[in-house]
């Protein structure tokens, strides 16, 4: 909707100035009343005006909590450390802070003991403001209480972006904060960009098994939220001297309760994650057997580093779920990718193609694989990682 | 006790297409398929109302043709099903969707637990199952992995995480996510074909559901698409095809050790 002024009615009186309760309505050149940006599409003029030269076109659109300041993201921990996770949700917060010039804040639930060390943490990087609640039962991820406490928050001080990690953890709780508030939530982006016209977030994610792009936006509503798929930006670097402060927010404020009992906590049979390696040496379906693995296993140890899989593998029972790279597995973003007879399905590549570089091996030379390699090579795995491993074993 | 699924018929996505001039995604042709992770929530559905009694069904919200997706829930083995479909539903984000879908759940008297796929094969955000718990304002268990039991108004369920599972017990009724390690769906059985054929599937339009208009559809759904593409990837790539897989093992390591990995070989 929009509102206007009809120049031929308008007998320049004024009185829509007085009346507008956003200070929008300023007059031309030519003494006749002229709508600013300011406006709010609130029609108090339009009824104002005695001689109905005011009116509005189009259809009304809600603008019903489109209000909010700064930029806030939910500081994920694990082990009572800062998880990797938010300090690339810092990163992509702070790309955007300098657009629109807000403050970036985080969301951290901490135990008493950690707090100030890890709100320090977060502010050394880059977070002019820390909102932190302190429990002792906030060392558990608790849906309950991390939605209830996220939601008041989010309630008492209205940011106008909220973003968190696509973790499990993050795609578990966020949405429910989402539907508590009553706003849009854009799940598991790959970038966010500003709009410079609106200065709205633009949600960038991909969509239909990642064979398409798309670029979601939430006009009317405030925060605008985002999660984000891990692994898609670098982590933000430490700015030495970088100043922020630390506000202490009462947990028994929000009298938070949780329905849910945890019972029992184990690993999985994983203990190393993927996404926390610098090298990943990955199979497909090229390997062939679930035995041949080894070789890449031996490979990744003499390297220094994991060994990932495509679901190709991992639905023939070669390597567990948690290895598995791309759409419906984990995207990774090492610093050396390597790809063993993987053709390179576009599931497959929206999982690893920002690695640093790439690496690929197939004796298809069309493999689509090849086009986001740095280095491919066409030829046979079971020739080529063998002599890999001996020229290095020779060399130790 | 009733068990509850929600599912999804979707586009099987490795065919899509866009239509470059209006953006849209060219759905002519395309097989329609239940959504591939729901048929582990009807597998589980369909197994807890063996174990425990009581009755499944399942719901979808989608358009008329989804009611052929219903018919394969009641081939493979769900009591009854019901089809939300409505004009007004059109253009639902999750948070729409959401609201819709627990419309509906509020209507069916004696829900234990509602049971979604981690997340839809179009779409993947997985949010509407929490979302529909915040609206039914019921707990919710994500990415269960085994239901251990439900005995006492309880159930308990193990989930797992990134790097570790959980055991958990939430009072009823409750709504959970589940992933494909739950259990293997099975195909339907002959009876169950000839019953979906004569199957006569309700249909629940917004009128049905009540509630607040705006909440639905267009209206109630804050996000919007502004734009959609094809994803390209473009990159400068050197290809390399030696005789010798010696040369190849030589060449992969010297790039190695050019990009700055510490790795030593003869
Ligand atoms: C919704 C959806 C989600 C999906 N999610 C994922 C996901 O998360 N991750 C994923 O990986 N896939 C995913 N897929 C599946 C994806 O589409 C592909 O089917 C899968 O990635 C193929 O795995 P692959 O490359 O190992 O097998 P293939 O496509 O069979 O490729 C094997 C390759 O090995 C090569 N090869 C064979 N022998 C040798 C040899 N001796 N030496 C060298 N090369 C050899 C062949 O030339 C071939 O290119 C998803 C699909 C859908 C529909
Ligand atoms: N239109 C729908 N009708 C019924 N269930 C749905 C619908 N959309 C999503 N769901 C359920 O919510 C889960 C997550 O979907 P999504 O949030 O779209 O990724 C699915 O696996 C379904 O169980």
């Amino acid at each position: 909707m929009e509102i206007k002024v009809i120049s031929e009615k308008c007998n320049g009186c004024k009185i829509c100035i007085e009346k507008c309760p956003f200070g929008a309505i300023e007059m031309d050149a030519n003494g006749k009343a002229f709508i600013t940006e300011r406006c709010n599409l609130c029609m108090v003029c339009v009824k104002a005006c005695p001689v109905q030269a005011i009116e509005a076109i189009g259809e009304r659109q809600k603008k019903t909590s489109a209000e909010g300041k700064d930029i806030w993201f939910f500081a994920e921990t694990k082990r009572d450390k800062i998880s990797y996770v938010s300090y690339e949700l810092l990163n992509f917060a702070r790309n955007i802070s300098s657009q629109i010039n807000q403050k970036v804040c985080a969301v951290l639930f901490s135990t008493k003991s950690k707090g100030e060390e890890l709100s320090q943490q977060l502010i050394s990087h880059g977070t002019d403001r820390v909102y932190l609640v302190e429990d002792e039962t906030l060392a558990e991820f608790r849906h309950d209480i991390y939605v209830c406490l996220t939601a008041n928050l989010i309630l008492k001080h209205k940011p106008n972006i909220f973003l968190a990690s696509a973790t499990m953890l993050g795609r578990s709780f966020i949405p429910q904060v989402a539907a508590r508030i009553k706003t849009g939530l854009t799940a598991d982006c790959t970038d966010l960009k500003i709009d410079s016209k609106t200065k709205l977030l633009l949600q960038i994610r991909p969509t239909f098994g990642g064979n398409l792009m798309a670029m979601i936006m939430c006009e009317n509503y405030r925060p605008q939220m985002a999660t984000i798929r891990p692994k898609t930006i670098d982590e933000a670097p430490v700015i030495p001297g970088y100043k922020g402060e630390i506000i202490q927010e009462s947990y028994k404020s929000f009298s938070p309760t949780c329905r849910v009992e945890l019972i029992k906590k184990e690993k999985t049979e994983q203990t190393i994650d993927i996404q926390e390696s610098e090298i990943i040496v990955s199979g497909g379906r090229g390997l062939g057997d679930g035995k041949n693995f080894d070789m890449l296993k031996k490979l990744a140890d003499l390297l220094g580093g994991v060994v990932g899989a495509s679901r190709a593998a991992v639905d023939a029972g070669w390597m567990p779920y948690p290895h598995q790279v791309g759409q419906t597995g984990k995207t990774v973003k090492p610093k050396l990718y390597i790809a063993c007879g993987i053709s390179g399905a576009i599931q497959h590549l929206v999982g690893m193609q920002t690695s640093d570089y790439i690496i690929a091996i197939n004796k298809d030379s069309n493999a689509p694989i090849f086009k986001v390699a740095n280095l491919g090579i066409v030829g046979d795995i079971f020739q080529i990682i063998p002599a890999m491993i001996k020229k290095i074993e020779n060399n130790n | 006790m009733k068990f509850i699924v929600c599912i999804k018929q979707v586009p099987d996505t490795m065919e899509v297409k866009i239509d470059p001039k209006t953006k849209r995604i060219v759905r002519e042709g395309i097989p329609s398929i239940i959504n591939p992770y729901d048929t582990y929530a009807l597998e589980e559905g369909i197994r807890l109302k063996e174990r425990f009694q009581g009755e499944s069904i399942a719901i979808t919200m989608g358009p008329p043709q989804a009611d052929a997706s219903l018919r394969e829930c009641i081939a493979m083995g769900i009591d009854s099903v019901i089809l939300l479909s409505d004009r007004a539903f059109a253009g639902s984000d999750t948070l729409a969707t959401s609201y819709t879908l627990s419309q509906a759940i509020r209507k069916i008297s004696d829900v234990s637990l509602v049971i979604c796929g981690r997340e839809a094969l179009d779409g993947s955000t997985g949010q509407v199952g929490p979302e529909i718990a915040e609206f039914l304002g019921f707990p919710i268990i994500t990415y269960v992995k085994e239901i251990l039991n439900i005995a006492n108004g309880f159930v308990e369920c193990v989930r797992l995480m990134e790097d570790h599972y959980e055991t958990l017990k939430s009072p009823l009724p409750a709504v959970i996510t589940v992933i494909k390690e739950i259990n293997e769906p099975r195909l339907a059985s002959l009876k169950g074909l000839l019953k979906s054929k004569k199957a006569n599937i309700p249909l629940w339009t917004k009128n049905d559901l009540g509630g607040e208009d705006k909440s639905y559809g267009q209206d109630g759904s804050p996000t919007k698409v502004a734009d959609i593409w094809a994803h390209e990837i473009k990159k400068e790539v050197k290809i390399i095809q030696h005789d010798e897989p010696e040369q190849s093992a030589e060449e992969i390591l010297n790039q190695i050790k050019d990009w700055g990995f510490a790795i030593k070989w003869k």
